[in-house]
């Protein structure tokens, strides 16, 4: 049910373990939400049930902040038969995030105050979580000149991104990254030499050339990220690379941290989990950019996630109709769905012994909060009342009934999951 | 819903479950070399016959579709006069004059030729993989003429079949492929039958029309022809596509001529008894010059006729393999 139409309750969530990094909890504990608001976070049993118009049980369970995923294409207005942000946040709320960011690439594009009013108004009326837009960085995604950026952010948008349609002209970045600067907002890179990615469908290796598909070589992410990190030297605007799928793109990511600069990064689940081993059999669910990278890549990623040099867990959820992917694989949209598997595919990470639970919970909440200048993220006493509740060892199998976006591009159908969303609660109401 | 093997998140996993091969003929690479001899003996066994102008009728009452989204006379040709030695109806559906060109995807057209009830479909596609995807959304066989720069498996056994006639084996040949590499189906296709057949195999191209990677290839690769050519056997000859070259890959085809176009003077350096292939059409006086196409040790005009036999009993074997066992005992 939608955000507006859940009603606001008194919650106590009951005998789970609340794991929140931004207050170094990781113990058994109740959670009570008054007013839409963190009331107390307290010893098992401590909190009377008396406070609370609901009662949560939460035993075997992690009490999270609620998460939080900033890279979301909700494709309204425009691409309504895709997704609506009525289902996206549906589906969000189900995969236990409490806030979305959605990216600009709608139609027409978010590059004026007039679609992220838009945009603010129809989630007011139909969201299921809380929605943050996020702007253009340049009129219609050309790459040309600049958006309505200061009008946007008047509006509610909440970072600046071409996503989808990197900015090749460096000066205009430049600009875009010093104009930002007098909004206080971050950019957000999708770091693909475009021309360098020419028509390449997927990564460039030895599999493509077996594959007989183009490649699109490391090197295409490098050289943005290379050429972000300089441009954040350059104008110290603050730079968050999306989805980054490659060790040598990191290794960029690490010089900036160890200098001091602004720079932050996101990995996606899919390429936390999948190589490009998987594009085998032209399946095209597993098209996306960037493109499946190699088991190197892969281990580099989760490496860095654990370490912290990638900050944030973000889906890239990118809805897309059977229309626009059961096609050939050279014509297919890039792109997956993401949102009810984000948790348990990354989870995985975490069971495995690679990922932290702390650095995992703060890469879903706190991280990306941070990010986008939110007092989200966080279950510190008088903060908003958004909670996420997981059953960490709950076994399941996606079936593509339980889909709830529009779209069911997902490439993890009928996998057996671990870890499943038990409450998501948003502003005191819970959603799902 | 259908309940596919569930995947482990966390486990290692490996490629998508597409749907496994029915019957049909899509990848050179997925052959085992029995099965390769067993066609190319096959194809031997059709030659008298076809030479005496008799009808094999293995394919009587069997309308066969030549399903092509991508201009081809040669091919296209080359499977219809099969269909028809073997007794069957060959009918061509050319994408250009059909509502592809309208917007028709890919599955409304292999579905709505299905209905027609054609026994199988031969499909030419620009785009890798399409035999897969059209043999995962059909339920007859699809023999693959053609897809993108994956690969050409009919062509690479008719190459090999006229090495063989020519040398008397493969096993142990130097075969050198010269051109394209890396927009090229028909290498792709030749490098996989070559190398389970015994052949060593070495690749020549300038290196922006060379494959990223060519040693994944497992094949000797030489950015010069003068390297490659006195150690050859074979030499086969890659049409350069004029239409896809643009100048960021070659200054120009008079410059790929110069430097790495089998001339008089290049095909002097070839052993004694060397052949030389093209899998056509030529551009005579780019990759092939008109002297070395029509010479004495080009057997360009041999792959087309064995390319009909060859073609004969890859689709007797797709579509009548009982039929084509029962032939070959007698």
């Amino acid at each position: 049910m939608s955000l507006e139409k859940t009603p606001r309750q008194n919650i106590l969530i009951q005998g789970g373990r609340v794991i929140d990094p931004s207050s170094k909890i990781d113990r058994p504990a109740d959670v009570l939400i008054l007013d839409g608001k963190i009331a107390a976070v307290d010893d098992p049993g401590k909190i009377p049930a008396s406070k609370a118009q609901k009662v949560i049980d939460a035993k075997g369970c992690w009490v999270l902040p609620g998460l939080i995923d900033v890279h979301v294409h909700l494709r309204e207005p425009g691409l309504e038969y895709k997704e609506t942000i009525e289902t996206g946040t549906r589906a969000a709320a189900a995969g236990g995030f409490t806030s979305v960011a959605c990216m600009a690439n709608t139609q027409p594009v978010n590059d004026s105050p007039y679609i992220t009013a838009f945009i603010r108004e129809k989630a007011k009326a139909t969201a299921s979580c809380r929605v943050f837009p996020i702007g253009a960085v340049t009129k219609g995604l050309k790459g040309e000149e600049l958006a309505e950026i200061g009008g946007m952010i008047a509006e509610g948008a909440f970072a600046l991104s071409d996503d989808g349609m990197p900015v090749m002209n460096s000066y205009l970045m430049r600009k875009a990254m010093d104009y930002a600067k007098a909004f206080g907002v971050p950019i957000i890179s999708h770091a693909e030499d475009l021309n360098l990615v020419g028509q390449g469908v997927m990564n460039e290796g030895a599999l493509s050339n077996e594959l007989g598909l183009r490649g699109i070589p490391a090197a295409a992410e490098e050289i943005l990220v290379a050429r972000e990190v300089a441009l954040s030297r350059l104008t110290k605007c603050p730079v968050h690379i999306a989805h980054i799928s490659t060790r040598e793109g990191l290794e960029h990511v690490r010089r900036a941290r160890e200098d001091g600069l602004p720079v932050t990064a996101e990995a996606s689940p899919h390429h936390l989990e999948l190589t490009e081993e998987a594009v085998r059999g032209y399946n095209t669910n597993f098209k996306m950019a960037p493109a499946l990278r190699s088991e190197k890549d892969v281990e580099a990623l989760r490496k860095a996630l654990s370490e912290g040099l990638i900050d944030v867990i973000a889906t890239d959820h990118a809805p897309h109709a059977l229309v626009d992917k059961a096609v050939e694989f050279d014509h297919a949209m890039n792109g997956i769905i993401g949102l009810q598997t984000a948790v348990p595919v990354t989870l995985s990470l975490v069971h495995q012994g690679i990922v932290s639970p702390a650095r995992w919970v703060e890469s879903l909440s706190r991280s990306p909060a941070k990010l986008l200048n939110l007092d989200l993220g966080t279950l510190k006493v008088g903060r908003p009342g958004d909670v996420t509740v997981l059953d960490p060892d709950a076994k399941w199998v996606l079936t593509d009934d339980q889909i709830l976006s529009k779209s069911h591009n997902s490439p993890f159908l009928n996998w057996e999951m671990r870890g499943k969303i038990k409450a998501t609660i948003v502003d005191g109401r819970q959603v799902f | 819903m259908t309940t596919k093997a569930a995947f482990k998140v966390g486990e290692k996993f490996f490629g998508s479950p597409a749907k496994r091969l029915k019957p049909g003929f899509i990848s050179a690479a997925e052959l085992s070399a029995e099965e390769i001899r067993y066609l190319l003996d096959a194809a031997k066994a059709f030659a008298g016959p076809v030479a005496k102008g008799e009808t094999i009728p293995l394919l009587s009452g069997k309308t066969i579709v030549n399903l092509f989204f991508e201009n081809s006379t040669r091919t296209r040709s080359s499977f219809e006069m099969a269909t028809r030695r073997l007794g069957g109806a060959a009918m061509n559906f050319a994408a250009s004059t059909s509502s592809v060109a309208k917007g028709e995807t890919l599955i409304d057209t292999a579905k709505n030729l299905e209905a027609m009830k054609p026994h199988c479909l031969i499909v030419r596609h620009a785009s890798a993989g399409s035999p897969y995807f059209l043999a995962s959304q059909v339920d007859i066989p699809v023999v693959n003429a053609g897809d993108g720069f994956h690969e050409h498996p009919t062509q690479a056994m008719l190459d090999v079949f006229t090495m063989e006639e020519k040398l008397g084996t493969v096993k142990g040949k130097r075969v050198v492929i010269l051109g394209d590499i890396a927009h090229s189906r028909v290498a792709r296709s030749n490098i996989y039958l070559l190398k389970k057949m015994g052949a060593s195999v070495a690749v020549c191209a300038p290196p922006t029309l060379l494959p990223p990677h060519p040693e994944t290839f497992g094949v000797d690769f030489a950015y010069r022809p003068e390297e490659l050519l006195p150690e050859a056997d074979v030499v086969m000859a890659l049409r350069v596509q004029l239409e896809r070259q643009n100048r960021m890959q070659l200054p120009s085809i008079a410059e790929y001529s110069r430097f790495w176009g089998l001339n008089l003077e290049r095909a002097k350096k070839l052993k004694k008894g060397a052949i030389i292939l093209h899998p056509g059409p030529v551009n005579r006086g780019v990759e092939l010059d008109t002297e070395v196409a029509d010479g004495p040790d080009s057997v360009i005009l041999d792959q087309v006729y064995f390319g009909v036999i060859v073609r004969m009993a890859i689709l007797a074997h797709v579509v009548n393999p009982q039929g084509l066992k029962d032939w070959l005992k007698k």
